[in-house]
Order: structure tokens, then C-alpha cells, then sequence
């Protein structure tokens, strides 16, 4: 991003301790990350060192084994029902497969959050659906479509309209340009600079894409072994003097980080 | 004391099973009762379930009536019983074969849609979607198909049995010789309210069994395609199975003694 980091007002997500394992696996060893107000964090790391796991803790699909995650002060791990879907109401999140609704029109997903806490008549939601569509450089014909006609591109947007149609004070990122082609991957990055920066809305993004990290973030964390092994702004990231960071960003096979690969 | 062992993890997944699944028809059915509800999901699933069964269900209710008009008059006519024919049909329709039959269509047809959709759903973290947008999955996929099941089953089968007893209706009069109107008023003289309403007590149960598997094999499926083919699997056979273990336990209670 080409803005500065917004002054650390007090941290809008604050993780301390977060533990997650899956039967003998340990996937979260320990997680301390705080995401200030207004700030677009990317969390990177390797396939399978738990970055899908971090996010999802967060969002409450995932159960902690121990540790705490507060928004906005508030104890988010452990809460009941209904808290989480108040917590979930300043969430908004874009999937890595975009996870549209294949049941539903285009502008029912965009406007499906709106509808299901019948927030607004069906009318209005098309009209904010439309709405939300063009802040994604979509047509209001692409509303009538089913999710299944559209290209992978263009799902990516819908779904970023989806995460966007309430306004929400966090975004979460899943990998936005896995699976995209270099210039429609760029245009997803631009769109979402664009769109949290409109919307004032904090942003927590993973991914391993670098020219995308670099592009959407304020601030880089890097996730190996289960912990945040280093954590600066992306223009540091090249000269992080961490052997771990170095390796991944470069891309090389050899260093500290050994791939599991079966000759 | 090796051999215990397989047996012990036989017994103990079944168990866990059992619990999870006891769970999770809890907390579908109490979602059914909590606002909001999704009156636009409820009116889809009673489409799917009730309207897109009937050809099936009335199928296979025409020709039971007609193959068990046919059966138990080459039976009955061993010991001059064909008078019997008309009991024998309205009976066996009403209180067993429009219930058991038309449940073990609908697990065939929807509890394997519902599967495969929701399995999908799993998969493709759409059902993680709806949680992120403050949608509890369980009120929105499972208590709409839930309610659809227990409220479209009993008409089904209404249906079912009419057409059931049609069928006989009409390999009586029109293969086998008897009276029409005769048939008719034996029909109705032997018919009575206990074996319709118990077979329509039993059609709520099996569309709540039916719906139930369909749903918890889907939201449980794990692992991609293969997952969701398993789930799919999984939710005819148990749903099937049941239905006959209960259709058995309903049974007992209605008749037994009597």
C-alpha cells in the first residue's frame, strides 16, 4: 500500500497465545499478533503452516485449544452463539474459492448477509447488491447470473462485493489471487486497496503471494512453526535478516524451512 | 484379550455417532422454533420434497396397490377368501406400504440431494460463508429441510395411499371381476381413521428421518468429492434403515395389544 500504516490507535484484533492443534498435529504454537485500527496486516507462510487455521480461529469456524482473541476488546474465543454472530456482524470475508452460494443469484449472494438478518426488504438489497457490484467494476446484468457463469475473476470480485455489502469495520483476505492470472491478480489487489481504504475498514489478509503481500499491506507478519517468526512493513520484507523470511521470499528450496517432499 | 479391541472401537464409534447425531437433531429442531425463520428456504424444500416426489411416490403406490390386489386374490382364492381383497389392499396401503414405501423413495430421491448439496456446501466452505455472515447454517440449511420433511411426508402419503388403493381398485374391477361399486363400498366400509392417521403419524417421523440423515451426512462430509459421494451413500442407507427400525417401533406402539 502506498499509504502510510494508520497510527496504532489501539489494536482493533488482538491474538495472544493462540493454540490450535489437530490430533498429534500442532498447527498454532503460540500465535501473539495485534492488528491495529484501520491497518491491512498480511500474515505469510508456507502451504499447511496454518495461515487458513489463524483466520478461520478469528472468525469463530475454528475452535482454539487455548489463547485469546479479542476485537475490540472484547473476548472472541469461547464465545456463545450469539456473541459470535455480534462479533460476526463487523466481519467481512473474502474465501479463497470465493464460496458462493451456487443456489442463489449473483446479487442475492452480494446482498445475502443484508438479507438473512433481514436488515433490509429485497428491493433495497438488490439495490445495495448493484451497488456494491459496481464498487467491483461489475454491471448490474452480472446480478442476474448464477455464480457458476461466471469466470474465476469475476467470482473473486462478487465474492469481495459479498465481504463489502454490510460495511464491515474488519475484511478478512483468504488468498485473494490464488488461482488468478498475473493481471486479473493485480486488478484483485488494487480493488481491495481500493475498496478497505473507501470503506475505512481494517484488513487481515494470508496468502504466499509476495507481489501481493507487498501491494495490499501496511505490514507483513511471516507464520512458520506454528508462530509469527518475524513482522515489519513490506518495505523491510527484502531486508528482513531473517533466514526464514529471506527463504520465502526469495523462494529458494534451500534454508531453514524444509518442505516435506517424497523422492 | 487382542480380539476385544476392534470390537471396543466397533462399539465406541457407534456410540459417538449416536451421540453426535442426537446432538445435532437437537439443535436443528430448536432452530426450528427460533426467529428468524426462512420462510422463501421452507417453501423451496416443501417444492423439492413434496411436489418433485409425487411422480415417484405415485408410481410406486400404483403399482404396490395393483400388485397386492393381484397377490392376495391367487392367495385368498385357495380358501374363497377373494371378498377379503379390498381389506387386504386398504390395510396393508394405508397403515404400512403408502408410509414405508413412499419414505424409502423420498430417502432415495431427497435424502441424497440434500446430501450431496450440503456436502458441496461443506466443501467449497459456502457453509463457512454463512457463518461469516452472521447466518447460523443450522437454521438456514437444516431447519427449513427439517420442517418441510415433517410437514410434506404426511401429504405424500395421503396421496400415496389414495393412489394405492386405486391401483387395486383398479386390478379388481378390471382384471380380476369383481364389482366396482361393491369394491369400492367394501373399501370404505373396512377402512378406518386409526390406519390412515397412524400411517400419516409414521410419514412425519420418516420425513424427519429422511431430512435429518440428508442434512447431518452432508454438514459432516469431509475430503472433497469422495467425501461428498460418502455422505451421499451414507445418507440413503442409514435413512432406509431406520426408517424400517422405526417404522417397526411405531407399529408396536399403535397395534400392539389390539
Amino acid at each position: 500500500m502506498s499509504t502510510p500504516a494508520p497510527a496504532a490507535a489501539g489494536a482493533k484484533i488482538r491474538i495472544r497465545g493462540l493454540k490450535k492443534a489437530f490430533g498429534r498435529k500442532v498447527v498454532l504454537d503460540g500465535i501473539d499478533l495485534d492488528v491495529g485500527v484501520g491497518e491491512s496486516l498480511v500474515v505469510i507462510g508456507g502451504s499447511g503452516t496454518g495461515k487458513s487455521v489463524l483466520i478461520k480461529c478469528v472468525l469463530g469456524i475454528l475452535q482454539p485449544d487455548a489463547g485469546s482473541i479479542q476485537v475490540d476488546g472484547e473476548e472472541a474465543a469461547g464465545i456463545d452463539a450469539a456473541g459470535r454472530e455480534r462479533i460476526n456482524r463487523k466481519f467481512g470475508m473474502l474465501f479463497q474459492g470465493s464460496a458462493l452460494f451456487d443456489s442463489l443469484p449473483v446479487w442475492e449472494n452480494v446482498a445475502f448477509g443484508l438479507l438473512a438478518q433481514k436488515k433490509v426488504t429485497r428491493v433495497r438489497g438488490r439495490e445495495v447488491a448493484e451497488a456494491k457490484l459496481a464498487q467491483v467494476g461489475l454491471g448490474p446484468e452480472v446480478g442476474q447470473l448464477s455464480p457458476s457463469e461466471l469466470s474465476g475473476g469475476m467470482q473473486k470480485r462478487v465474492a469481495l462485493a459479498r465481504a463489502i455489502a454490510a460495511d464491515p469495520e474488519i475484511i478478512f483476505f483468504d488468498e485473494p489471487t490464488t488461482g488468478l492470472d498475473p493481471i486479473m491478480a493485480d486488478v484483485i489487489n488494487d480493488l481491495i486497496v481500493k475498496i478497505t481504504r473507501e470503506v475505512g475498514a481494517t484488513a487481515l489478509s494470508i496468502t504466499h503471494d509476495m507481489a501481493s503481500a507487498r501491494k495490499i499491506a501496511h505490514r507483513i507478519a511471516m507464520l512458520h512453526g506454528g508462530r509469527i517468526v518475524w513482522s515489519g512493513p513490506p518495505a523491510a520484507v527484502d531486508a528482513s535478516g531473517n533466514p526464514f523470511v529471506d527463504q520465502f521470499v526469495h523462494g529458494r528450496a534451500e534454508g531453514p524451512i524444509k518442505m516435506a517432499v517424497r523422492a | 484379550m487382542n480380539f476385544l479391541q476392534p470390537i471396543g472401537h466397533v462399539v465406541l464409534d457407534f456410540l459417538a455417532t449416536a451421540g453426535r447425531l442426537t446432538l445435532f437433531a437437537l439443535a436443528g429442531v430448536v432452530q426450528c422454533f427460533r426467529p428468524p425463520f426462512y420462510g422463501r428456504m421452507i417453501v423451496r424444500q416443501m417444492v423439492e420434497i413434496g411436489y418433485f416426489s409425487l411422480p415417484v411416490v405415485g408410481l410406486t403406490a400404483i403399482f404396490t396397490g395393483m400388485v397386492l390386489a393381484l397377490q392376495s386374490y391367487t392367495g385368498f382364492a385357495r380358501f374363497s377368501a377373494e371378498a377379503a381383497i379390498a381389506n387386504v389392499v386398504v390395510v396393508a396401503v394405508t397403515r404400512e406400504l403408502g408410509p414405508v414405501l413412499a419414505g424409502l423413495m423420498v430417502a432415495g430421491r431427497v435424502g441424497a440431494a440434500m446430501a450431496a448439496e450440503i456436502g458441496t456446501m461443506r466443501v467449497t466452505e459456502q457453509i463457512d460463508a454463512l457463518t461469516t455472515l452472521s447466518t447460523n447454517p443450522m437454521k438456514y440449511l437444516v431447519a427449513p429441510r427439517l420442517i418441510a420433511g415433517v410437514a410434506m411426508m404426511p401429504i405424500l402419503v395421503l396421496i400415496a395411499d389414495i393412489i394405492g388403493v386405486l391401483g387395486g381398485f383398479l386390478v379388481a374391477s378390471y382384471k380380476l371381476g369383481f364389482n366396482p361399486a361393491n369394491y369400492l363400498q367394501s373399501t370404505w366400509d373396512f377402512m378406518e381413521a386409526e390406519d390412515v392417521v397412524s400411517g400419516l403419524v409414521k410419514a412425519a417421523v420418516f420425513g424427519f428421518i429422511v431430512t435429518l440423515m440428508g442434512c447431518y451426512h452432508g454438514y459432516t462430509s469431509r475430503g472433497g468429492a469422495q467425501g461428498v459421494g460418502a455422505a451421499t451413500t451414507n445418507a440413503v442407507v442409514t435413512a432406509s434403515i431406520l426408517i424400517l427400525c422405526f417404522d417397526y417401533i411405531l407399529t408396536e406402539m399403535f397395534f400392539a395389544g389390539k
